[in-house]
């Protein structure tokens, strides 16, 4: 019977990490595939507040999760083009352009919240748990993996996608010669702008997605700085996984695990540690592993420097 | 057509700026030929080559090719044309394979790339028929820069070219990748290619070029037959005034051992070992010359000695006291001097002043430091003393270093080098890079300090230098000393034969002399 308890207790923890998991999957890979193009963006938290606040209050008005997720997309695109801009076209120095993008990100969203939605505290609808049928019946691994909701389900895909789009397709192929070698790919003929701002864009709809999933699909409300640091532990697990998109989803579960395991050990009684201190774990964890992990030899060379024609 | 030359490239201006760095250069370049463009660095060769593959536009000027006007806004037009370029910086993509470099820029962005094995078929039919040896898989930051090389060649042969530039090519080859390169173009050649090549080293262009010009100060000076000049006359085109090709030398009078190595063993990068057991003597007043193929293990003799990277056994000896172990900073106290191999990593700080760069050793020592300030006058002074001494061509002492050519850079770090007054000179690769004045000046250098009593220590893969320079050559294979030889051309054929690890026939060399003390 003892065994029973810790195997279910087991499951539930790693199908919750999953859960948790899941925005900083999306805002990794898409900074993953931003950093391949040897853009660094650090303004993925910032992003991914925008596109929480922005599905949330899209889905109040229109009550409709896809419109919501839309919306966030687009919010997504927006920022990304600015950060675009300033950081590839006018070559700003992309660190502070980011900084920059953190602290509108927050302040916007903040003001707008506080503007139109802290009176009304209503929450709104939730992407459902979809079950998966048969594999959901499966005794403790069924309910524990196979009634997630799509986004859940969905990292997967995305990784995947990203995989297959920076291996094997030619879009890819250049994107990673952009990080590396951009004079090279100049010389064969292609824009290195174009390139860099298409990346950009793709990582910061991801991150939009990200942040949006944390009103609609984990909590049903939005909160001020509801992102609480997960889009720099995006950046982190980034760099811990070797600019890998694969890489990038397994780290990212690792990372929600300690998410997980600071909500359940928060409900153990007798434990004598105060909450504060558990919930601090995932950021301790992400200080921990970039000590750990010093060697950056696998990083685009190119990252953070803006491309000059001779 | 047949009196309509293959390429014309008529009037040529291009500026930067206020620098004029092609004046009105006129080439004619014939079909299937090798056409050397010769200069010194500076002189507009890269300029006008980057025009005619598209990489740069002119201010003006006409281009012709194959009687019919040529425009070109980007090197992908210039491969339409089938004008394709290796540059002296090679344009492949270190994270990617050779046959996905290939492909970079080829297909759409949208196309999955299903081509890849087809590709690389290709690849590898080709470098069989040039004997490349390209791997398609490989990737690039796994090759050597010779490798590399071959890469680049065959991108632009895969690409289907009629007319091939190639920019500096030998630069940074060993004596026998240059040979193997040298050979591919004529090869080229024979396959109906047209050829031009970019160099400053004469004895290449003497020997592989059908034709060749000579640019000076963003103009073509000279334009010949190779077979009716020779290098003396070339020299003197480049230049603009006669260069002395042989140094006059007198014997040297070697006096006390000022550093002494015994049985030196270290390290590569990677931890194998690179020099095993090294041992041999350089006294006040000769020149020792070590000579081999690259990678034998004398970059990591130059950085033992130095004290850069750590000797895992042996004794290195500078005027009697053990310096293994000391900190380069320590060694450089003591009466060591050091040229290196790799000038922008080890010796100058590219984008800091030439001001700072000449004090970098000595920034906190008087007269440059006065109660822990830096003392600007000085150091003003003791630069503009040296760039006069020395001849260094420079805008100002507050310019970055990295304004200046590789020539006068170099004579920098050599000034700077003597200017502390070091009883034993270390140097690497002395002329790499640099064009011929700079060449002569900074060799003619390295000989006065000898006929002052410095022991000097010189390193290199380039012949020409060490027979011009060493009164000794000792022969380096593998790590080890293999014989030691005297600088006469006429044995030429026995040092290569060491070089390349095989004792000369008659076995007439003396024993390395760890062995010996076995």
């Amino acid at each position: 019977m003892q065994n029973v308890v810790h195997l279910s207790f087991a499951v539930t923890t790693v199908a919750a990490a999953w859960r948790l998991a899941t925005p900083i999957v999306f805002a990794a890979i898409g900074e993953t595939i931003s950093e391949r193009a040897g853009v660094i963006n650090i303004g993925v938290e910032g992003i991914m507040l925008l596109g929480a606040f922005t599905g949330f209050a899209t889905v109040f008005a229109t009550q409709d999760l896809w419109f919501g997720f839309a919306a966030a997309i687009g919010a997504g695109l927006l920022a990304g083009l600015l950060f675009a801009f300033f950081s590839i076209t006018i070559k700003a120095n992309q660190i502070v352009v980011g900084a920059a993008l953190n602290l509108l990100g927050l302040g916007l969203t903040s003001f707008l919240f506080r503007t139109y939605f802290v009176s009304t505290g209503q929450g709104v609808q939730i992407a459902p748990a979809l079950d998966i049928p048969i594999l959901s019946d499966i005794p403790y691994i069924g309910p524990a993996f196979f009634r997630q909701n799509a986004l859940v389900y969905s990292t997967v895909l995305v990784v995947v996608a990203a995989r297959f789009l920076l291996r094997r397709t030619a879009f890819g192929l250049t994107l990673r010669a952009v990080g590396e070698h951009p004079k090279a790919v100049d010389v064969a003929g292609l824009s290195v702008s174009l390139y860099r701002y298409c990346a950009v864009l793709i990582g910061s709809a991801l991150a939009a997605v990200g942040g949006a999933y944390l009103t609609l699909a984990h909590a049903n409300q939005f909160v001020e700085a509801m992102t609480s640091g997960r889009g720099f532990i995006a950046l982190a697990v980034v760099v811990f996984a070797r600019w890998s998109p694969v890489g990038a989803f397994f780290v990212s579960l690792l990372f929600g695990l300690f998410y997980a395991l600071q909500l359940v050990l928060q409900a153990e009684p007798n434990l004598g540690v105060p909450y504060q201190a558990l919930q601090a774990l995932p950021y301790v964890v992400t200080i921990i592993a970039l000590v750990v992990v010093r060697n950056r030899t696998d990083a685009p060379s190119m990252l953070g420097v803006p491309y000059r024609k001779a | 057509m047949a009196d309509q030359p293959f390429l014309r490239m008529e009037n040529i201006h291009k500026r930067f700026g206020n620098v004029v760095a092609s004046a009105g250069a006129t080439i004619d370049v014939r079909q299937g030929e090798i056409y050397a463009l010769l200069g010194e660095n500076g002189a507009g060769k890269s300029v006008l080559m980057n025009i005619l593959c598209g990489v740069l536009t002119p201010n003006s000027g006409e281009i012709v090719f194959r009687g019919a006007p040529l425009r070109l806004g980007s090197p992908s037009e210039a491969i339409r044309h089938r004008i394709g370029m290796v540059h002296q910086h090679f344009m492949l993509v270190p994270n990617l394979t050779v046959v996905e470099n290939y492909l970079l820029g080829k297909e759409s962005p949208f196309a999955v790339l299903t081509g890849l094995k087809e590709a690389a078929a290709r690849i590898r039919a080709l470098s069989d028929h040039y004997g490349l040896d390209v791997r398609p898989e490989a990737y690039i930051r796994d090759l050597s820069v010779g490798e590399r090389q071959r890469v680049e060649i065959l991108k632009v042969l895969f690409h289907g070219i009629d007319l091939l530039v190639l920019d500096e090519p030998t630069a940074v080859l060993t004596p026998q990748e240059t040979n193997r390169l040298l050979d591919l173009l004529r090869v080229l050649v024979a396959d109906g290619k047209t050829v031009i090549f970019i160099s400053h080293k004469l004895d290449e262009v003497m020997r592989v070029s059908d034709r060749v010009s000579v640019m000076r100060d963003g103009k073509v000076v000279f334009t010949t037959d190779t077979k009716s000049t020779n290098p003396r006359e070339l020299a003197r085109m480049m230049v603009g005034r006669d260069v002395l090709m042989d140094l006059p030398t007198k014997a040297a009078t070697p006096g006390r051992t000022v550093l002494a190595v015994e049985n030196l063993h270290c390290n590569n990068d990677i931890g194998l070992p690179a020099v095993r057991g090294v041992s041999f003597e350089v006294r006040a007043g000769e020149i020792v010359g070590v000579a081999g193929v690259s990678g034998n293990g004398q970059s990591e003799l130059a950085l033992a000695l130095a004290g850069l990277i750590p000797a895992t056994e042996g004794a290195i000896k500078l005027n009697g006291e053990n310096i293994r172990g000391l900190s380069p900073g320590e060694i450089g106290r003591r009466a060591m001097a050091h040229i290196p191999e790799d000038r922008h990593k080890l010796a100058i700080v590219l984008p800091l002043p030439l001001t700072e760069n000449v004090i970098l050793q000595r920034y906190n020592q008087a007269p440059f430091a006065k109660g822990g300030l830096l003392a600007p006058e000085a150091i003003a002074r003791h630069t503009r003393d040296l760039l006069q001494r020395f001849k260094v061509k420079a805008g100002g002492v507050d310019s970055p270093i990295q304004t200046l050519s590789g020539g006068n850079q170099q004579k920098l770090v050599v000034a700077r080098e003597l200017a502390r007054r070091p009883d034993f000179l270390l140097i690497s690769q002395l002329t790499r890079g640099i064009d011929i004045g700079a060449m002569e000046f900074v060799m003619q250098e390295i000989l006065k300090q000898r006929e002052l009593g410095k022991a000097i220590l010189l390193i290199s893969t380039e012949l020409e230098e060490l027979f011009a320079l060493s009164d000794r050559i000792l022969v380096i294979y593998e790590g080890r000393i293999v014989g030691e030889m005297p600088p006469d051309r006429n044995r030429l054929d026995e040092i290569g034969l060491l070089m390349a690890g095989n004792a000369p026939a008659g076995g007439a060399v003396r024993p390395p002399l760890d062995e010996a003390r076995l």
